[in-house]
């Protein structure tokens, strides 16, 4: 075990853990956008600041990728912090003006309206859906296209991806909810990538209840579950 | 060349090759670096080679094409050898002349000499010319000795001794000593101490450790590690091998652009001839040392050259930095303890070997020990690469050795270390560069970029620059240096615009605290450097341009008008001929008017006007 303190109350966490884990696992309310506890720390959003004090010396450093380390003091709400929240906020406000948890940040943290242009974008580029899709689906179906402020998220190459199960992953981790998922009994589509594939029914119920493709998939990457496992929906199985 | 199976052979061939070679036989010395190329130094070489033929002087009289001199504004160079005639700008015309008369009668040709800008005299031997003069060339001046395509002339000028000698002679840890002491520190920008470095990649766990050469320059304006890989790549590789040697390394890495066609070509072909005499691959020297080295081309993004960065492009993934919370030197390239030094760094290590400590601690500061190459470029005389010690002040560079600034123009301001570096204004001149000097005034000395900027410059239009080049390289993955950079872009285009609004240099500011201290990369976190550095040496200008509507400097187009001074002109008509958007109208013998509405500022009437009758305002 490591101890550490946050905020003055001594914590403990485990080699390998970061900052922010631990901190979010005692209580502790650290903002963040990027990170989920699914996925490896990625340092993309700059929301979760922290000051971090090691061998005397104190610095302004994001806690989700912040390994935990004996006798480190950290501090989630200083000076520091909090400015450089705000100017992270108020880009992101300026980049997103109307997505909700933006707006909720902004609220919580007095920002006013951003200084600077304003756009009228929905995505953040946490990078979440793109995680997902190659750390926990094992897809890759979504990269990161462009660089600097063309940055963006898409199918590679920016055409339908072929290898996208449209599972939903990156629909119900997207923080900002710009990548939308339509349903109907024969079809599902990931709209933001236009990736549209057939559903199949439940065996059982004869409700459809996912795409074929998806099924496909989890059945060649899982071991010892039955055949039919997947010919029925979570209801019937 | 044969194989060189240990030390004792390595000292055989030097002896075999430097027995073969007449110090005194004539040598033409065709600089054929990637400026010279520029001026057509091929043609001159294939001049030469002819005209060699034709008067059946190839026994006699040897010709080499080496890497870059440095002195890139008088290119094509030719250095005859031995007596060390420094000709410049020479054309393939000028090569007959130069075997009848220089090599067959020893007589110098006036004509291409350099002469001394103020006051006037021709100076005959490269070691005078006040470009080199002020400078210290231990790095950078074997470039004209060697044909870096041959590594017969590194050997001959002493290469792999300093290799042969660490194998021998000392053990890692000693060799990690002797970084240590001498000071060595990263030469790519963060100034790290290089042994200390050295030392925590020996001592950190892992199956493999990796070494690697950072040559993924990408300032604009900088080729000095460019120059150095194209010129002298052996160097490099020596460094490489005896770090490699310390640290406990097999394996190497030399991360080059692809922009760099000449420095991938001739990294390459030395490679290939050290795998061929055995002085890369299993048991090196008989010493049980094994080593090799591959050569990476990188795509061109400006953020692989920070260190993380570089490593994920190497495992081919996208070349995105990572947080550096565990250093590289425990968890670099897949993930094992990884050294990596930049062009210059490596090329240092071999010197140190050789001359020793007490030699090289002898040159520059206190903290900053040795040369370092610097790119001097922008309104200065004397354009090229320059190896100066440490603790040389700008004065002495942008003066004495760049030979000041050209016309009538005023020093203003030099801007070091690259899109991250700051400006330095003229009351900063006699400062001494050195790595803590540079980061105190706000700049920094990143790789060694300098451009020197005259009255003529506009400091806002300068921060414009350099933001626009952050914006579109930064990789985009954090949100402060992504929206940051492109925000205070914005916000400093506006300005020049003539848009500024009061408040804007204090938001440009807590922007720059914030995008400095919250991002992700040292790209990120230096981002802000041009525009604070310029804030704060120059806050009228910007107060001209926010307040006034007005560029001091006669740049930012949208604050400034030309007209035509009615005594001044003559009315020869030539303004009105070039005039792109036929703005000026006037008859003959009478005064000429600039239509302001029609005018797009684009400076061709100034430069056709010989009366100076163009006024900007």
């Amino acid at each position: 075990m490591i101890t550490f303190t946050i905020d003055g109350f001594e914590v403990e966490g485990e080699k390998g853990q970061n900052v922010l884990q631990v901190a979010l696992d005692n209580g502790f309310d650290i903002p963040h956008l990027c990170y989920h506890e699914a996925l490896k720390p990625y340092g993309a959003c700059r929301l979760c600041q922290v000051e971090v004090t090691k061998g005397g010396r104190t610095r302004l450093t994001t806690s989700c990728n912040y390994p935990v380390l004996e006798g480190i003091s950290v501090q989630t709400n200083t000076e520091k912090t909090t400015r450089a929240r705000k100017m992270v906020i108020e880009l992101l406000l300026a980049r997103c003006p109307g997505v909700p948890i933006i707006k909720d940040l902004a609220k919580e943290y007095s920002v006013g309206e951003p200084r600077f242009k304003v756009d009228n974008d929905d995505c953040i580029l946490c990078g979440l859906c793109e995680r997902v899709c190659r750390e926990v689906v094992g897809v890759d179906a979504i990269t990161f296209l462009g660089r600097g402020s063309d940055r963006k998220v898409g199918p590679p190459l920016e055409i339908n991806p072929k290898t996208c199960i449209a599972c939903g992953a990156c629909v119900y981790i997207c923080p900002t909810n710009c990548i939308k998922l339509e349903e109907t009994e024969s079809e599902r589509t990931i709209v933001r990538w236009e990736r549209t594939l057939p559903m199949k029914k439940c065996k059982a119920c004869g409700r459809s209840f996912a795409p074929w493709f998806q099924l496909e998939y989890f059945g060649k990457i899982t071991d010892g579950i039955p055949a039919d496992f997947w010919d029925k929906c979570v209801d019937c199985r | 060349m044969k194989r060189i199976n240990n030390p004792q052979e390595l000292e055989k061939v030097r002896e075999e090759i430097l027995g073969s070679r007449d110090p005194d036989k004539p040598c033409i010395t065709i600089c054929s670096g990637t400026g010279c190329h520029a001026f057509g130094c091929e043609k001159v070489t294939e001049s030469f080679r002819a005209e060699l033929r034709k008067q059946a002087l190839e026994e006699r009289i040897y010709i080499r094409t080496t890497g870059c001199h440095g002195f890139c504004e008088k290119g094509p160079l030719v250095v005859i050898n031995p007596q060390k005639i420094f000709y410049q700008r020479v054309t393939p015309e000028d090569t007959g002349e130069i075997i009848a008369e220089t090599l067959l009668k020893n007589n110098i040709i006036e004509r291409l000499l350099y002469t001394h800008p103020q006051t006037g005299e021709k100076i005959v031997k490269e070691e005078n010319v006040p470009f080199y003069k002020g400078q210290m060339r231990i790095i950078f001046g074997n470039n004209g000795k060697i044909d870096p395509t041959k590594i017969e002339d590194y050997i001959a000028i002493g290469g792999y001794k300093a290799l042969s000698k660490v194998l021998r002679e000392l053990s890692p840890p000693e060799i990690i000593d002797i970084i240590k002491n001498s000071g060595l520190r990263g030469r790519g920008g963060g100034g790290f101490p290089a042994g200390v470095k050295w030392e925590s990649c020996r001592n950190a766990p892992g199956d493999k450790h990796y070494v690697i050469c950072n040559a993924d320059e990408g300032d604009p304006g900088a080729y000095m590690d460019r120059s150095l890989l194209e010129g002298n790549p052996h160097s490099v590789l020596e460094g490489m091998m005896i770090g490699a040697y310390a640290i406990g390394s097999d394996e190497g890495y030399i991360y080059v652009r692809n922009e760099y066609p000449l420095a991938v070509r001739n990294v390459g072909i030395a490679i290939d001839q050290l795998r061929e005499c055995g002085l890369l691959g299993e048991n090196i020297l008989d010493t049980g040392f094994n080593f090799d080295i591959k050569v990476n081309r990188g795509g061109g993004a400006f953020v692989c050259g920070e260190s993380t960065a570089l490593m994920a492009s190497l495992e081919g993934q996208a070349g995105e930095p990572r947080a550096k919370h565990i250093h590289t030197v425990e968890s670099g390239l897949w993930e094992e303890p990884t050294n990596l030094n930049n062009v210059e760094t490596w090329a240092n290590v071999p010197l140190i070997i050789n001359e020793g400590v007490d030699w090289y601690t002898d040159i520059g500061t206190e903290n900053s020990k040795g040369t370092k190459i610097f790119s001097l470029v922008g309104k200065v005389n004397n354009t090229g690469l320059v190896e100066v010690p440490m603790g040389i002040t700008i004065r002495e560079i942008v003066y004495d050795i760049g030979g000041g600034i050209p016309g009538d123009g005023k020093f203003k301001a030099i801007q070091t270390g690259g899109p991250s570096g700051g400006c330095i204004p003229e009351s900063l001149i006699d400062i001494q560069v050195d790595f803590d000097k540079l980061t105190e005034v706000g700049s920094m000395m990143g790789s060694g970029g300098m451009i020197v900027m005259d009255d003529k410059t506009c400091m806002v239009d300068t921060a414009k620059y350099f933001l626009n080049f952050l914006k579109d390289e930064s990789c985009g993955k954090c949100t402060t240096c992504r929206d940051g950079t492109r925000r205070m872009y914005e916000l400093v285009d506006a300005i020049t615009r003539g848009e500024g609004k009061e408040g804007d240099i204090e938001l440009l500011e807590e922007l720059s605290w914030v995008v400095s201290e919250a991002s992700l990369c040292a790209l990120g976190q230096t981002a802000p450097n041009p525009v604070l550095s310029t804030i704060r040496y120059f806050t009228d200008e910007y107060e001209a341009h926010i307040k006034d509507k007005r560029c001091p400097a006669g740049v930012c187009k949208d604050l400034i008008t030309y007209s035509i001074d009615e005594e001044k002109c003559t009315a020869c008509g030539k303004c009105k001929k070039v005039c792109p958007s036929d703005a000026i109208t006037g008859e003959k013998k009478v005064p000429h008017i600039i239509d302001t509405e029609k005018c797009i500022r684009c400076g061709a009437c100034i430069t056709e006007c010989k009366f100076d009758a163009i006024e900007v305002a």
